[in-house]
C-alpha cells in the first residue's frame, strides 16, 4: 500500500472501535473482572474486606517477583533463580533477627544485599560472558538453593524478634504491610520503567539488541541492572515471606519463579522482549491470586488449581502469539 | 492463446481502503513484464493475489485463457506460478538442495532420496551457471548466493509464470548478468516473467513491456522500447521530477577525518581515505568488498588490528559505538530492520533513543515535554509520514522508516554521518527527499560517507568516490572523472589486470 493509504488505514483503525483489538489489549482485565463477578455471586465470602485483603497479602510475594521478572523479560531474558534467591535472603535475614541478635534494619539490609549480590552475579555472567540467561539463572537457582541449605544447615530458623514479624503479618491503616510494600515497589518500578533513561533502554535492548548497541546504549549495564533488580526484589520478597511465616525456611520459594513468569506472560509481556507493561503484570498476579483464592473458597482441590492455572497461561500465550503475528 | 496470464479489473481493499482499484495486467508467453511503481503502489498486493496469499475482492484471473481461482499458495504453484520473494527465507541449517526441494523431496520407498535430490540440484545449478555445491549449508552462503539459490528454486518448479520481486537487490553486477541470461533462457522456452525492480537500467535491459502502478491504480502499460527513464519516473511519482540529484553541491572545507592503513585480518587491509567538511564521500564496490566492515571498525562496533584514525588531526580509537557517537559520528546502518530500528517501539522512542541524555535530567529522569518537542521537530524536519509520533515504526513504509533512522542520528548532533546504502528498498519519491536532505546537510557543514551499490546514486551524489576491490581501496575518483564504467573497472579489479 502507498504511504497515504497506509496512513488512512491506520487512522481508520484508530477512529473506529475495533472489538478484536480491544479484547487483545484489555482481555486480561475483562477476564479478571468477570472472574471477580462470578466468584462474588457463587461465594458470599469472596467479596468481603477480609477476603480481599487475604488475596492481596497472598499475591504480594508473587507480585514483587513478577515485577522483577517483567524487567528481565522485557530485555528478552529470563530469571529462573528468584525462588532460590528468595530462600537465601530469607535464611540470612532470619539468622540475624533470631532472638533479636541484630536490629531488624540490619537484618533487612543484609537480606536485600544477599538478593542484590546474587542478582548481580546473574547479570554480570549474562552480560559480560554472553551466556544464555536461561542457563545462567538455572545454575544460580541450584547454587543459591545449595547455599541456603549450607547456611541454614538445612533446618528452619525460628525464634524471630516480635518487631520483625510486622513486615509480613502486620497491617497499616487496615491494609496488610506486604500489600503496602508491593504498592510502593510497583510505583517506584513504574517510574523507573517509564520515566527514566534506564527504563527506556530496557525496552530498547529487548526490542532490538543489535540496534541498541549501535545506537550507543550500554547494553551490558542494562542487562546487569535488570538481573540485579530482579535479585533485589527476590531478596525483599524473601524478607517478607520469612516475616509472615515467622521463620527462615531453606526450602521456601520453590517454583515461585514459574508463578512470576506466568504472571508476566498472562499480563501480556512478550517473552521475546521489547513489548509489555507493568500494570499487565499486576493484573496477571491478581488473576492467579483470585483463581487460587476462588478455587479455595469453592473447596476445589489444589491439584485442580494447578490445572486451571496451566490453562490460563496457555490461553495468555495463545493471545500473545496472535498479537505478534498481527504485527 | 494470446496471453499466458490475464488479470482483469482486480480490486482489493483492506479495512475499507483500496490497495488496488480496477487494475488489469497481461503477460504474453516468452516475455518479461516489468511491474513498476513506488513502494506501496500496490505491486506487492497484486503479486500476493497472484501467488494466493490474498484474494481479490473483485476481478478475475485467466491463465492461458481459462478462468481460475487462486485461493492458496498451493493453488498458485499448481497453476504454474512461482514467486521469488524480496525477503529471503532460507532455512540456515539445511543444505542448498534441501532448501530447493523443501516440501517436495524426491523419495524412494517413502524415504528421502538424497542422491537424486543432489543430482537434480547440481543439474539445475549448472544449467543456471551457478557454481555452488548443493551440499553447502545455507548459513555458509553469502547473501548474493542465497538470492541465487532462491531464484534457482523458483525456476525448479518449472512454472510457466515466474514472479521476481526485486531479485537483484542483494546481488552483484556479475550475478545480475547471470540472472539475465537465465531469464532469457526462460523466455526462449515460452515462459512469462513478471519482474519487479526499482533499478531503471535493469528494467530497460531485460523487459519487453513495462506496466506502472501508482496508489493502487493502473497508470499505463507500454513496450519498453517506446518509453524512457524520465517518462517512467513521471508516471510513477505522478509529477515531474526536475532532477533526482541536487546540483548545488557545497565546496568541501578542511579534512575532518583521516583513515590511514586500517587493517583487520581477513576483513580489510590497508585502507586509506580522507573526509572533508561538507563533503559527500561515496564508497563504491561490489557487495562483500569490505566497505561496511571498515565503517563498523571505524565506529567501534568491531575491533581492528592496525592502522590509524585521525579525527580533526588527533588519533582516536573507539572501543564501542557510544564513544564514536560522543565524538560526533553517526552510523545509519545498511539494514534498518536489523540494525537501525526497534520495530516494537514508537517513532518518538526510536528517534530519541540515542540522545536520551539531551531530554533527561542528570539523574536520568526523562523530561517528556522536552522529548516530545525534540522528536516533533525531527519528524517535521524530515517530513516523516506517520499518524503521529507514538505510532509504532513497524507500520511505516520503508522510506519513512529510513527517515526515522536518520532523525535518530541527526538528534545526536553528529558532524560525520556514515550512511550505508541509505536508499535501499525505498521508493523514488523518498529517495529524492533523502538526496536533498544529504545535500542540505553537507551545505550545513556535515561530512557524509555514503556506501552505495547503486552507481548512478554514487556518481550523482558524491564529491569523490572511493572504490573498493577485494577488501581494499582500488582507487579514488573525482565526481567529474567518474563514470559507471570506470567504477566497475576498479571494483572488479580490471585495472590490476591491465597494468
Amino acid at each position: 500500500m502507498s504511504e497515504a493509504s497506509t496512513n488512512a488505514l491506520e487512522s481508520a483503525r484508530a477512529r473506529t472501535f475495533n472489538p478484536k483489538q480491544f479484547l487483545r489489549e484489555y482481555g486480561i482485565v475483562i477476564a479478571l473482572l468477570v472472574l471477580i463477578l462470578l466468584l462474588s455471586i457463587i461465594s458470599p465470602t469472596f467479596l468481603t474486606f477480609n477476603n480481599i485483603m487475604n488475596v492481596l497479602r497472598q499475591v504480594s510475594i508473587n507480585g514483587l517477583l513478577a515485577i522483577g521478572a517483567t524487567f528481565v523479560i522485557l530485555t528478552a531474558g529470563i530469571d529462573l533463580s528468584v525462588g532460590a534467591v528468595l530462600a537465601f535472603s530469607g535464611v540470612v535475614t532470619a539468622s540475624l533477627v533470631q532472638g533479636g541478635a541484630y536490629p531488624d534494619w540490619i537484618a533487612i539490609l543484609a537480606g536485600l544485599a544477599a538478593g542484590l549480590v546474587l542478582g548481580l552475579i546473574n547479570g554480570v555472567v549474562v552480560a559480560k560472558w554472553y551466556v544464555a540467561p536461561f542457563i545462567v539463572t538455572l545454575g544460580m537457582m541450584s547454587a543459591a538453593r545449595g547455599l541456603t541449605f549450607v547456611y541454614s544447615d538445612g533446618r528452619p530458623i525460628p525464634g524471630l524478634s516480635e518487631s520483625f514479624k510486622w513486615f509480613g503479618g502486620g497491617t497499616l491503616a487496615g491494609v496488610p504491610v506486604p500489600v503496602w510494600i508491593l504498592l510502593i515497589v510497583f510505583l517506584i518500578s513504574s517510574f523507573l520503567l517509564y520515566r527514566t533513561r534506564i527504563g527506556r533502554y530496557v525496552y530498547a535492548v529487548g526490542g532490538n539488541e543489535e540496534s541498541a548497541i549501535i545506537s550507543g546504549v550500554n547494553v551490558k549495564r542494562v542487562k546487569i541492572f535488570v538481573y540485579a533488580f530482579s535479585g533485589l526484589l527476590a531478596g525483599l520478597a524473601g524478607i517478607i515471606l520469612t516475616s509472615r511465616v515467622t521463620s527462615g525456611l531453606p526450602q521456601a520459594g520453590q517454583s515461585y519463579e514459574l508463578d512470576a513468569i506466568a504472571a508476566v506472560v498472562i499480563g501480556g509481556t512478550s517473552l521475546n522482549g521489547g513489548r509489555g507493561k507493568l500494570w499487565g503484570t499486576m493484573i496477571g498476579v491478581l488473576l492467579i491470586g483470585v483463581i487460587n483464592n476462588g478455587l479455595d473458597l469453592l473447596n476445589v482441590s489444589s491439584y485442580y488449581q494447578l490445572i486451571v492455572k496451566g490453562l490460563v497461561i496457555a490461553v495468555a500465550v495463545l493471545i500473545d502469539s496472535q498479537k505478534s503475528r498481527k504485527s | 492463446m494470446e496471453y499466458l496470464l490475464e488479470m482483469k479489473s482486480i480490486s482489493k481493499s483492506f479495512s475499507g481502503t483500496y490497495a488496488l482499484q480496477n487494475v488489469s495486467l497481461r503477460l504474453r508467453p516468452g516475455s518479461v513484464l516489468a511491474l513498476m511503481g513506488e513502494n506501496g503502489a500496490g505491486k506487492s498486493t497484486l503479486m500476493k493475489i497472484l501467488s494466493g496469499i490474498h484474494r481479490p475482492d473483485e476481478g478475475e484471473i485467466l491463465i492461458k485463457g481459462q478462468r481460475v481461482a487462486i485461493n492458496s499458495p498451493r493453488d498458485s504453484l499448481k497453476l504454474g506460478i512461482s514467486m521469488i520473494h524480496q525477503e529471503l527465507t532460507p532455512i540456515d541449517e539445511m543444505t542448498i538442495a534441501e532448501n530447493i526441494f523443501l516440501g517436495r523431496e524426491p523419495t524412494r520407498m517413502g524415504v528421502v532420496w538424497y542422491g537424486e535430490m543432489y543430482r537434480k540440484t547440481r543439474e539445475l545449478l549448472r544449467e543456471m551457471g551457478i557454481s555452488l555445491d548443493p551440499k553447502t549449508k545455507m548459513k555458509d552462503l553469502k547473501v548474493s548466493d542465497i538470492q541465487l539459490v532462491e531464484i534457482a528454486k523458483a525456476v525448479s518448479y518449472n512454472s510457466d509464470i515466474i514472479i521476481m520481486d526485486e531479485p537483484t537487490s542483494a546481488i552483484t553486477d556479475r550475478e545480475v548478468h547471470q540472472l539475465f541470461r537465465v531469464i532469457r533462457d526462460l523466455k526462449a522456452k515460452g515462459k512469462g516473467i513478471i519482474y519487479i525492480s526499482h533499478k531503471m537500467d535493469e528494467i530497460f535491459e531485460i523487459s519487453d513491456d513495462i506496466m506502472v502502478l501508482r496508489d493502487g491504480q493502473f497508470i499505463d502499460s507500454k513496450p519498453a522500447s517506446e518509453t524512457n527513464n524520465k517518462e517512467l519516473i513521471t508516471m510513477m511519482v505522478g509529477r515531474e521530477l526536475k532532477d533526482i540529484f541536487p546540483s548545488n553541491k557545497p565546496v568541501p572545507g578542511e579534512v575532518v577525518l583521516e583513515v590511514r592503513g586500517l587493517t583487520k585480518d581477513k576483513w580489510f587491509r590497508d585502507i586509506h581515505f580522507q573526509l572533508r567538511k561538507g563533503e559527500i564521500l561515496g564508497f563504491a564496490g561490489l557487495m562483500g568488498s569490505g566497505r561496511t566492515e571498515v565503517m563498523e571498525a571505524l565506529f567501534g562496533i568491531v575491533p581492528f588490528d592496525s592502522g590509524e584514525i585521525l579525527l580533526d588531526g588527533k588519533p582516536v580509537r573507539f572501543r564501542k559505538p557510544a564513544e564514536a557517537i560522543a565524538s560526533g559520528l553517526a552510523f545509519i546502518t545498511e539494514d534498518r530492520k536489523v540494525q537501525g530500528l526497534n520495530l516494537l517501539a514508537s517513532v518518538k522512542h526510536n528517534i530519541t533513543i540515542s540522545s536520551l541524555k539531551k531530554v533527561s535530567t542528570r539523574t536520568g529522569i526523562l523530561q517528556f515535554r522536552q522529548e516530545n518537542k525534540e522528536a516533533e521537530q525531527y519528524v517535521q524536519l524530515l517530513r516523516v509520514k506517520a499518524r503521529n509520533k507514538d505510532q509504532l515504526v513497524q507500520y511505516l513504509s520503508g522510506g519513512n522508516q529510513q527517515k526515522v533512522v536518520i532523525a535518530k542520528w541527526l538528534m545526536t548532533n553528529p558532524r560525520i554521518l556514515i550512511m550505508d546504502e541509505p536508499t535501499r528498498g525505498i521508493d523514488i519519491g523518498a529517495k529524492t527527499e533523502i538526496y536533498k536532505l544529504m545535500n542540505d546537510l553537507a551545505h550545513q557543514g556535515y561530512s557524509i560517507i555514503m556506501i552505495s551499490s547503486e552507481l548512478p546514486e554514487v556518481i550523482g551524489m558524491s564529491h569523490r568516490i572511493v572504490v573498493f576491490h577485494n577488501r581494499t581501496v582500488a582507487g579514488v575518483l573525482n565526481q567529474d572523472e567518474a563514470s559507471q564504467e570506470k567504477i566497475m573497472e576498479l571494483a572488479t579489479g580490471q585495472h590490476l589486470v591491465r597494468s
